[in-house]
């Protein structure tokens, strides 16, 4: 084990949604700490601006969308060596009252949130293409742990299913040393909330206020406990849903 | 769509208030059960019953059930 617990030294990542927010900011902090990371996302720009932002390495960029159906091959096969992580950031947000909840919304949010996440990471599985003592991240939602609000039925279902699945993976995983863990952010500020045009600057002030006692997070708040679920430092940490919310589920 | 029946599927989004007095030129604020609950639920009714997209600032910058109408129509046309 390398002298310094909390360094990612000689570790492949594979992050999800790197192209944006939590993802974008996760990669950077990899980079950091001296890993390499596979980025993935649908935009090659945007993947190329979090690149042009880290720390040089042996990165790779694949370009792949969530909806499309050879996702997962595509992925898979354009993993050459043994990765020692995964981070899965990539998923959506729509917010919609459950009277108006419809079932192209409910696979769609299903499809990108959950589905794909847990299925890449079964495929890289079998395909041998996780070494043993990984760290899988999947950043999963307050909404997933039971704090909720108005709109979000579905979105918290995704939420949810990932937090669940990500115990019995940690156990069934337990004896390759591979960890699974969740991570439950509040509010952060990303395009996730500020590019949803249900809501208005007025209502995430408000509500930034009244419910966040440290404010919304930054996506360097999560990307930083991230590459501690990442590293040795994190080797006893296992099938945990983990909450960080700035203290809004303190009252 | 007409004014008569955006007002009618607008009143119909409420279920414990008093809308007697409500008119599409009243203030939808003023009505007792209104919240940012219920802005969502205009949004997605105006999605489901006129396939139109309105925003939660287009609620923000409203004050009469008239001027959603407006948003709407005036979207409508743009198709
Ligand atoms: N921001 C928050 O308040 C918050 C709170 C709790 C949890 N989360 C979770 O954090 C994760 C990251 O969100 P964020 O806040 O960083 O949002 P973001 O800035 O919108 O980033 C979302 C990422 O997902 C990727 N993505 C979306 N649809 C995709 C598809 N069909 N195929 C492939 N990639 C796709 C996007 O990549 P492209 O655009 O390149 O496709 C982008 O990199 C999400 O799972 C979200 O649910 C966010």
């Amino acid at each position: 084990m390398n002298d310094f617990p909390f360094s990612l030294e000689q570790k492949t990542i594979l992050v999800t949604g790197a192209s944006s927010g939590i993802g974008r900011a996760t990669a950077i902090a990899i980079s950091r700490l001296k890993g390499n990371v596979i980025l993935t996302g649908r935009s090659e720009k945007r993947l190329n601006e979090t690149l042009n932002q880290m720390d040089k390495g042996e990165h790779q960029i694949i370009c792949a969308d969530f909806s499309s159906n050879n996702v997962l091959n595509l992925i898979c096969q354009s993993i050459s060596g043994k990765i020692n992580g995964i981070v899965h950031s990539a998923g959506i947000l729509k917010t919609l009252p459950f009277k108006f909840s419809n079932i192209d919304v409910l696979r769609e949010l299903m499809k990108i949130n959950f589905e794909v996440p847990f299925l890449l990471s079964q495929s890289l599985l079998k395909s041998k293409l996780i070494s043993n003592e990984s760290s899988i991240v999947f950043v999963s939602s307050l909404s997933g742990s039971g704090k909720i609000a108005p709109g979000i039925s579905i979105y918290a279902a995704s939420k949810g299913a990932i937090n669940a699945s990500v115990k019995v993976m940690a156990l069934e995983l337990a004896k390759n040393k591979i960890r699974v863990n969740s991570v439950c952010p509040g509010m952060v500020n990303t395009n996730l909330n500020t590019n949803n045009p249900n809501l208005t600057n007025e209502d995430l002030k408000k509500d930034e206020k009244l419910t966040y006692p440290l404010g919304y997070g930054e996506p360097e708040d999560v990307a930083n406990y991230i590459t501690f679920l990442l590293s040795d430092a994190s080797k006893w940490v296992t099938g945990a849903n983990i909450i960080m919310d700035g203290g809004a589920t303190i009252h | 769509m007409t004014e008569n029946y955006f007002f009618e599927k607008f009143l119909e989004q409420f279920e414990e208030s008093d809308l007697s007095q409500i008119t599409i030129d009243s203030e939808f604020r003023s009505i007792e059960e209104w919240s940012s609950m219920m802005a969502l639920v205009i949004i997605a009714m105006v999605d489901e019953e006129f396939g139109i997209t309105i925003t939660g600032d287009d609620i923000r910058k409203s004050v009469t059930i008239r001027d959603v109408y407006n948003v709407v129509a005036a979207r409508k046309t743009a198709v």
